[in-house]
């Protein structure tokens, strides 16, 4: 790299310098420059699924697998849809119909995939470092699809690409993203590229779904929510898990919506036109209320989905151009 | 038939320094120490100047892996009773008094309640004449006081050692690293360090209830050192031992998923890495041990929180501790009390030092010794070593049990 290209962020090298990473398995050691250039990638297919005829040819003929370990319903169908409109083969593996259920180890799955010769391999996992452990089996390019607690890569880029879109640059915003910090994926990718990119990233949670030592990781913690919402320019809510919504984690849903619920009166505390955004599936009346949720004019929710689409079809092209020997990626 | 043993270096029992000295040895014991060996001695083995050793005692290990003990200079090793199935019956615990003799002792520790579940008793003093040494918790804690104190009154009769391990449940759960940085970025779950402290102020308090000898296999955090020095100082009787990991690593070992540092308990802060050591050099720390537990990929490679704990210790244990001494914490006299006399003295044993009415078990060391810890070349059953591609010195040249090389 040159200097000249790391003093400014939104110039980007030539060819796969501009991402020279075989894998996405995360966010985290990411440059700024590479995250912004996939955002750039994934605009001109934001176009593409805009028009009656959604078709690309980029990846005609290579075969991309989806093997989801954990049920997912959006993100699967994210990247099947991605990977049709740019012509691939996609097929998809589930693991409650897999020999994984017979107790088949993840190295020897990840070999078997391996051995059919998939062009990339998109992958789920429920516990943290799996998809690595993979990618290091594997000859194509792995795409984290959210593995454990630890990551969700193409979460956080479609979501710094909707802030991107709606509000210009990243670099200087106010970001406030509250829920489950603690359980939450969806909070560390994020936390990760919107620090990178520049923007102030608050967390807030009950104290019993915030880690450790948050301080260091460049972010403000709250437990405070109306506090954390004070001029802020973007509401990140997460999704509150079922399985932690009574007992040991919060007393009961209706206590967590009474403090960490998102209503209108509340979203009148954070900056004028901050925008809503939530990963889906939203628990409505948990931490965000219906009129909130609804309001196209604050809230983002839907266009995340779209934009979910376009950047899936940015890191699947850019992460098979070394394979299809596009000119300047060896 | 008698044997005289030489060196310029022997490391004898209260001695600051190395002593030039002769060991006489009849049969498998020690007869005398000193320089006049008397009439009609027999073979004469001269070690040079070459540190000449008592054999270690590793207090404790999970796997009998006698290439791994060999290597390291362990001539005695204490079994948990994390076996499959667990130590907790005599016969049991019988068979695997025997299965290393002669070259190697191994004294099993028998569990303390049945499958090591912390409800019901086992048959402690059956096993402790069938030959246990010791009574364990294994890698778990009794959530149960009650029980816990019954458990400590009955080994205090039968006057047999506890050795417990330190991590309150209740806080620890499913926990697979310390709360922190390292644990925060990657995902994984966990405890705060504090669940060691928690754990050992309870067995503290109980102690004081009942008059058992209580051991702390591994005590990783500044907190539970304090309450250990605390605990000495009132004159309970207490005893805390360390693994090289928790000495030399701290919790940023585990980035980048690596299994092979997922310890039990799990690595910790930098500033407990640096209490421990300090605990080690003052003396609140009386063991150091190997932990080891060879563990194939059926149990490392996997996704970090599915990944069995533990780690192949036994080859490194003296040349890690080693380096203890090269950094003048430590007195090479005093790392053989860590590794060899207390253990020793913990079990009951008659061997641990170098004096007369021991057992002839020792080891000569070649301190300077260079090698690398490669984890495809370990003598143990599997390379699960966190150590891996560390250039270490320290290498055993010859080993002695009962008298007899090995």
């Amino acid at each position: 790299m040159t200097s000249k290209q790391q003093s400014s962020p939104h110039q980007f090298p030539d060819g796969s310098d501009a991402f020279p990473h075989r894998h996405l398995l995360g966010i985290a050691g990411l440059q700024p420059w590479e995250i912004l250039f996939l955002l750039q990638e994934a605009g001109q297919w934001v176009d593409l699924n805009r028009k009656s005829s959604k078709h690309a040819s980029r990846l005609e003929g290579l075969t991309v697998i989806n093997a989801f370990f954990e049920n997912s319903t959006r993100t699967l169908l994210s990247f099947e849809i991605a990977g049709k409109r740019m012509g691939a083969d996609v097929v998809n593996m589930h693991a409650a119909h897999s020999s994984v259920k017979k107790g088949e180890t993840l190295i020897d799955t990840a070999v078997t995939l391996n051995a059919m010769r998939a062009d990339a391999i998109v992958i789920r996992h429920a516990s943290s470092g799996a998809v690595s452990l993979i990618a290091d089996k594997v000859d194509c390019p792995v795409l984290n699809a959210g593995d454990g607690s630890h990551e969700h890569p193409t979460q956080a880029l479609l979501d710094a690409l909707t802030i991107q879109r709606r509000k210009g640059d990243i670099s200087g915003l106010t970001v406030t993203i509250c829920g489950d910090i603690m359980h939450s994926r969806v909070a560390r990718s994020n936390i990760y590229c919107l620090t990178t990119l520049g923007a102030r990233v608050r967390v807030c949670a009950p104290p019993a779904l915030l880690p450790a030592a948050l301080d260091q990781m460049n972010v403000e913690t709250f437990t405070d929510f109306n506090a954390a919402l004070d001029g802020t320019d973007v509401v990140m809510m997460l999704r509150l898990q079922n399985e932690r919504m009574s007992g040991d984690f919060i007393p009961s849903p209706r206590e967590y919506h009474h403090l960490y619920g998102l209503t209108r009166d509340r979203l009148a505390l954070a900056g004028e036109d901050a925008l809503v955004m939530h990963p889906g599936p939203m628990n409505r009346g948990v931490e965000i209320s219906s009129d909130v949720a609804d309001d196209a004019d604050r809230s983002a929710i839907t266009e995340q989905v779209e934009m979910g689409v376009a950047v899936r079809m940015a890191c699947l092209d850019v992460l098979t151009r070394r394979s299809r020997k596009v000119e300047g990626w060896s | 038939m008698k044997k005289v043993f030489r060196s310029s270096k022997v490391l004898l029992p209260e001695q600051a320094e190395p002593q030039s000295t002769a060991i006489v040895t009849d049969g498998d014991r020690i007869v005398s120490v000193g320089e006049d060996q008397g009439p009609d001695t027999g073979e004469i083995v001269d070690f040079g100047d070459q540190i000449l050793a008592p054999g270690i005692i590793d207090l404790a290990v999970f796997a009998i892996d006698k290439p791994a003990f060999h290597f390291g200079g362990i001539t005695r090793a204490a079994l948990m009773p994390d076996q499959s199935p667990v130590l907790d019956l005599p016969a049991m615990v019988k068979h695997s008094a025997t299965e290393g003799k002669p070259d190697l002792w191994l004294h099993p520790i028998a569990a303390g309640t049945k499958s090591l579940e912390g409800k019901e008793l086992a048959e402690i003093a059956l096993m402790k004449e069938a030959g246990a040494r010791a009574v364990a918790t294994g890698r778990k804690w009794i959530s149960d006081s009650g029980i816990m104190l019954k458990l400590l009154k009955y080994c205090a009769s039968l006057d047999m050692p506890v050795i417990v391990h330190s991590e309150d449940q209740g806080l620890a759960g499913d926990a697979v690293a310390t709360d922190g940085e390292t644990a925060t970025r990657l995902g994984l779950a966990s405890a705060p360090a504090s669940a060691e402290a928690l754990s050992i102020a309870r067995d503290i308090a109980l102690l004081r209830e009942c008059g058992a000898r209580l051991h702390f296999r591994q005590v990783t955090t500044a907190n539970g050192l304090e309450l250990i020095r605390a605990a000495k100082k009132e004159g309970l009787p207490v005893t805390c031992g360390i693994t090289p990991a928790h000495l030399f690593l701290s919790d940023i070992a585990v980035s980048d998923f690596r299994t092979f540092a997922r310890l039990s308990p799990p690595l910790r802060a930098e500033e407990d890495r640096q209490a421990c050591l300090e605990a080690v050099a003052d003396g609140t720390i009386d063991v150091i041990s190997s932990g080891h537990d060879p563990r194939g990929p059926e149990d490392k490679r996997l996704p970090f929180a599915e990944s069995s704990p533990g780690m192949a210790g036994a080859e490194t244990l003296l040349a890690l501790s080693l380096s203890l001494v090269r950094d003048e914490r430590i007195s090479l006299n005093r790392l053989f009390e860590l590794l060899s006399t207390n253990p020793g003295r913990i079990l009951g044993v008659s061997a641990g030092s170098i004096a007369e009415g021991q057992d002839a078990d020792f080891i000569s060391v070649d301190v300077d010794a260079a090698w690398q810890v490669d984890n495809r070349k370990m003598a143990a059953a599997a390379g699960n070593t966190p150590f891996d591609k560390l250039p270490v010195q320290g290498r055993v040249r010859a080993m002695y049990k009962g008298g007899s090389a090995l």
